[in-house]
């Protein structure tokens, strides 16, 4: 176990890249809708330039819709999202597309992300072209793009059908950087890749990360995934944040019962180290998953947590800073370590 | 977590979309009902549109000698009642049922796909909105409604036809609507829209092409049904007044001469008939609807083939290990006809343990899973090589002793829960048929072991869960009930395909606790497919790594993953970020340069060797078989000298996966259907 590193707010100072204030989004509109729990309940955090900030969570917890609503796909319901300081929560996807052009995103799913009837190059030219680069000078940069991603230039003239799923997701990130973007959301970019080729893709992205400098939304279920790629993580349940914190502290010291169900729960390669990772799990005693509905008004993850008690389903506990993390867990202090 | 199937390459298909372009001709061309439909149509429009500057008579010039006659130098197709050409009275009728279905399709896409691409692209409100709109216009009744506005407006057919057109556009839209709604989901719209591009341009660009082969479909489809109904208007009256010509009232002539002259009805008939079937087939091949019949009768004929190659197999192989219940050796699956999938495995399986195949995607592990039950996909057989159940050869036995087997002997549990169960039935329903199948109990008896069943599996409130659809569960609990489907027929092998890839991690926790305790508690020994060496390291007993449809390295899984000795598992090793505790993350991992390679195009020698970091000029011929390496085996010729250097695949250099472009791709063959 190590000790919790960097636990120093990162880069007041400056205006962070992208910035989300009290989010809250509800899917659906109606009565029905406005009294079922939102997808996502009052979430804030901020990306300094550079930094890579890791969105994790299960099915169901909300990291998608996070980034759905960064990148102007899903309006909120409330709440803010700066990028620069500018405020693009309202602002339609043209508007963005004209005013602020370092906001770019690459998808899981490297199948349905390019389209099968559309060569490397239309796919890659398609942004330079909305921001004024066209014609031979655009067909350029798509093949920079293509080699800074470690894929032939000539690459340009193929089809998606044509390439493996590691070398689409390659072809999905020159997409995202081909404009010089400072702020990339990636959705689970490696969740649907070969364990090698995850490797390889999460190689390029901490190069591409390190060489210019960008700021990245790296969504995840994976902590140990999380883990390599960022500085700063929040754990996210049922739309809430549960703890965030620098990712060393809250992968190795985690100070809520939820970011400990799912470190305990990842299964790691050595037969006798996960024996005991096991025992230790099925010893802490967490509630089955979807066994009960979590009160409206307490902390979400009481049904499933041994420590919970009166409070715990009275009133929702806010983020407070425990020995080098935030946590929302009104016993932080009991939750036992790792 | 949304995880995708990994084993899409192993489930055969990749490619959910085919590209668009392709050199030559498109493929609905290359099919014999796409070719008789587009070059019928072609023919009939062209002569149709032509007629006036080729036709041999005018269409009301009277040979009143030559009435009723059979085909003939002068007349080609004969003569009507009043002498005249059949010919060119059919091809001069023909502009007319041709041009106003034409008119009636362009009124109704263009109504219809508009609509669609609107209400799939505004949200729900929107949608509700315009299709309740259409409803109305489904609801009413389109025969009375067009005689009424013949009645008001005449016999003039080409707005007749356009007013179908508009009620039509309801059903276009319906159909279309889905196909844009699907279309809408895929991530490269989101992609597009996130780059700015206008809504207009979304459509044209990245909806419309996808939707291009259901549009022809449809189009193809309702061209017909409207020459039929400018045919049958015509027959009963309502077309254009003698003496011009028209297919219908040319059919209700004949049908008065049907017994003295039946001639007269063939030529128009036959036109028209074909004329429709022409449409319908360009339909079917544009939507790909190719004859797959023949394809099924494939597998049963390759039974005496297989029969022989088992027992070939079986008599040069050494005596069977008596321990293991389980037993497959040097299985070989292919493609009928096609490259092979799986080549040379073999491992054994002790009563009450669990043997995990491991491997990426496309490696053949799902292949050789399962063909212990007999259940390989359409065109792939088990092409060589034994299974040995208990001592019994499954290999060649017939559909119908698998069957016997299946579920009693062998049970199966598939990657994603709410697929393997039906949506219609209880779970009740699901659970208690097979156990009074299997196990010969009544109804309420079998409600009893039907729950009982439940509980094993770790559900508390049985009941509730026996009562609920596979709708109302979450997926653990899915793929418990799952579990319980399997165990319904006692089986003592059970077949895990990738049991806990579409799971939360945390569920996932849950389900292999659950199926350790049963192996625990029941003796039931176990073969889980798993591209993740975490979960094949917690349930684990045994371990095969597959690359490239071979086991490059089995052994316990301790042996295996703590000390691993082939390069490809030293590898996959490396890639896997989960650190051991207190390790510090490292700055970059382990990776393997490229792609596993497709069946069909391995290499000769060690099929790593293109990707190893250790490979040599030796590792790229064959090379002899092995012996085995401690307790399992090693697929590598250098195994000796890499365990004596202690050699380890170190992870990449910061910056190293941005200095050196990859080969060029080599194009990815996928298994066609």
């Amino acid at each position: 176990m190590t000790a919790p590193a960097g636990t120093a707010p990162v880069a007041a100072t400056t205006t962070p890249a992208l910035e989300i204030r009290d989010l809250v989004v509800r899917y659906g509109s109606g009565r029905k809708a406005r009294q079922a729990p939102p997808a996502i309940d009052r979430v804030s955090f901020s990306i300094a330039p550079g930094e890579t900030v890791g969105l994790v969570g299960e099915s169901g917890s909300g990291k998608s819709t996070i980034g759905k609503a960064v990148l102007g796909l899903q309006p909120p319901t409330s709440g803010t999202v700066r990028l620069h300081g500018q405020d693009i929560t309202s602002m339609s996807l043209k508007q963005r597309s004209r005013q602020v052009a370092d906001l770019r995103v690459v998808f899981q799913d490297p199948y349905s992300s390019l389209n099968p009837a559309r060569t490397i190059g239309q796919t890659l030219v398609e942004p330079l072209r909305l921001m004024g680069t066209r014609g031979p000078e655009a067909l350029h940069k798509a093949r920079a793009g293509l080699e800074s991603v470690g894929l032939p230039g000539d690459a340009v003239d193929r089809y998606p059908s044509q390439f493996s799923g590691g070398q689409r997701q390659r072809i999905a990130i020159a997409r995202a950087l081909v404009c010089d973007p400072e702020v990339v959301v990636l959705d689970e970019p490696v969740s649907a890749l070969d364990l090698s080729t995850q490797a390889q893709v999460l190689n390029l992205l901490a190069d591409l990360r390190d060489q210019r400098g960008l700021a990245f939304l790296f969504i995840a279920h994976d902590l140990g995934v999380v883990r390599f790629l960022s500085q700063r993580t929040v754990v996210l349940y049922r739309g809430q944040v549960m703890e965030t914190g620098p990712v060393e502290a809250v992968s190795q010291a985690p100070r809520h019962p939820y970011t400990v169900a799912l470190t305990a729960a990842a299964p790691v390669p050595r037969p006798a180290e996960q024996r005991a990772r096991r025992t230790a799990r099925e010893a802490a005693g967490f509630g089955t998953a979807g066994a009960a509905l979590p009160s409206a008004t307490g902390c979400p993850f009481v049904p499933r947590c041994p420590l919970a008690t009166e409070v715990c389903v009275t009133e929702r506990p806010p983020l407070r800073l425990v020995e080098g993390t935030e946590a929302a867990c009104h016993h932080a202090e009991r939750v036992p370590a790792l | 977590m949304s995880v995708l199937p990994l084993d899409a390459a192993d489930e055969v298909a990749t490619e959910p979309v085919p590209p668009a372009r392709r050199r030559g001709l498109p493929a609905f061309l290359r099919r014999p009902g796409g070719i008789f439909g587009a070059t019928w149509l072609t023919f009939v429009i062209v002569a149709s549109l032509t007629a006036p500057l080729w036709r041999p008579y005018e269409p009301a010039e009277q040979d009143t000698a030559n009435a009723l006659a059979l085909p003939s130098a002068e007349h080609w197709l004969g003569t009507d009642p009043l002498g005249r050409d059949l010919l060119s009275r059919i091809f001069t009728a023909g502009s007319l049922p041709l041009l106003s279905s034409a008119l009636m399709l362009v009124v109704a896409f263009g109504i219809g796909l508009p609509l669609a691409l609107i209400a799939a692209e505004r949200g729900r409100r929107v949608e509700q909105v315009i299709s309740r709109l259409t409803e109305v216009l489904i609801a009413l009744p389109a025969t009375i409604l067009l005689l009424a506005v013949i009645g008001v407006i005449g016999n003039r057919l080409y707005p007749v036809m356009a007013i179908l057109g508009v009620m039509i556009s309801a059903s276009v839209y319906r159909v279309l609507l889905g196909v844009a709604q699907s279309v809408r989901q895929r991530l490269y719209i989101d992609a597009a829209r996130v780059n700015g591009l206008g809504s207009l341009r979304v459509n044209l660009v990245h909806v419309l092409p996808s939707m291009a082969t259901v549009v022809a479909v449809q189009a193809a489809q309702l061209f017909g049904i409207g020459l039929l109904i400018v045919a049958g208007l015509a027959f009963l009256g309502f077309g254009p007044g003698e003496p011009e010509p028209s297919w219908g009232f040319m059919i209700q002539d004949a049908s008065g001469y049907i017994y003295t002259a039946p001639w007269l009805m063939v030529p128009t008939g036959l036109v028209l008939a074909l004329t429709v079937v022409a449409a319908n087939e360009l339909a079917d091949a544009i939507a790909g609807k190719v004859a797959v019949a023949g394809r099924a009768g494939r597998r049963r004929r390759r039974g005496p083939l297989r029969r022989a190659v088992a027992a070939a197999a079986a008599g040069t192989a050494e005596a069977p290990d008596p321990a293991a219940v389980l037993q497959v050796r040097d299985l070989s699956v292919s493609v009928d006809d096609g490259p092979d999938l799986v080549t040379g495995v073999s491992f054994a399986l002790q009563p009450g343990r669990v043997l995990g195949l491991v491997g990426e995607s496309g490696c053949g592990k799902t292949m050789t899973a399962r063909s212990l039950l007999g259940l390989l996909p359409d065109g792939v057989s088990v092409s060589g090589g034994s299974i040995l159940w208990r001592g019994r050869e499954l290999v060649g036995l017939s559909e119908r002793e698998m069957s016997a087997l299946r579920g009693r002997e062998i049970a199966m549990i598939s990657q994603e829960p709410m697929v393997a169960l039906d949506p219609m039935f209880s779970i009740s329903s699901q659970l208690t048929g097979p156990i009074r199948r299997f196990r010969g109990v009544g109804r309420s008896e079998a409600r009893k072991i039907a729950a009982e069943l439940l509980r094993n599996v770790g559900i508390v409130d049985a009941e509730r869960v026996l009562k609920s659809h596979p709708h109302q569960l979450s997926g653990g609990m899915a793929q418990r009930v799952c579990i319980a489907l399997a165990l319904t027929g006692e089986p003592d092998l059970l077949v895990a395909d990738e049991p806990t890839t579409a799971l939360d991690v945390t569920v996932q926790a849950e389900i292999l606790s659950l199926l350790r305790a049963l192996v625990r508690d029941t003796g039931l020994s176990v073969v889980v497919v798993s591209h993740d060496l975490g979960v094949v390291a917690d349930i684990c007993d045994d371990v095969a790594v597959m690359y490239a449809g071979q086991v490059v390295e089995s052994g316990t899984a301790e042996a295996v993953l703590d000390a691993p000795a082939h390069p490809y598992t030293m590898a996959l090793l490396g890639a896997n970020p989960h650190v051991p505790e207190g390790e510090p993350v490292p700055e970059r991992l382990a990776s393997i340069a490229g792609t596993v390679p497709p069946p069909g195009s391995w290499p000769t020698g060690c099929r790593f060797a293109s990707r190893c970091r250790f490979a040599q000029e030796r590792c790229t011929v064959p090379f002899p078989e092995l012996p085995a390496h401690g307790a399992g085996s090693v697929l590598c010729i250098r195994v000796d000298e890499l365990s004596r250097d202690h050699a380890v695949w170190e992870p990449e250099h910061a910056g190293d996966e941005i200095a050196t472009p990859l080969a060029p791709p080599a194009p990815v063959a996928g298994v066609s259907r």
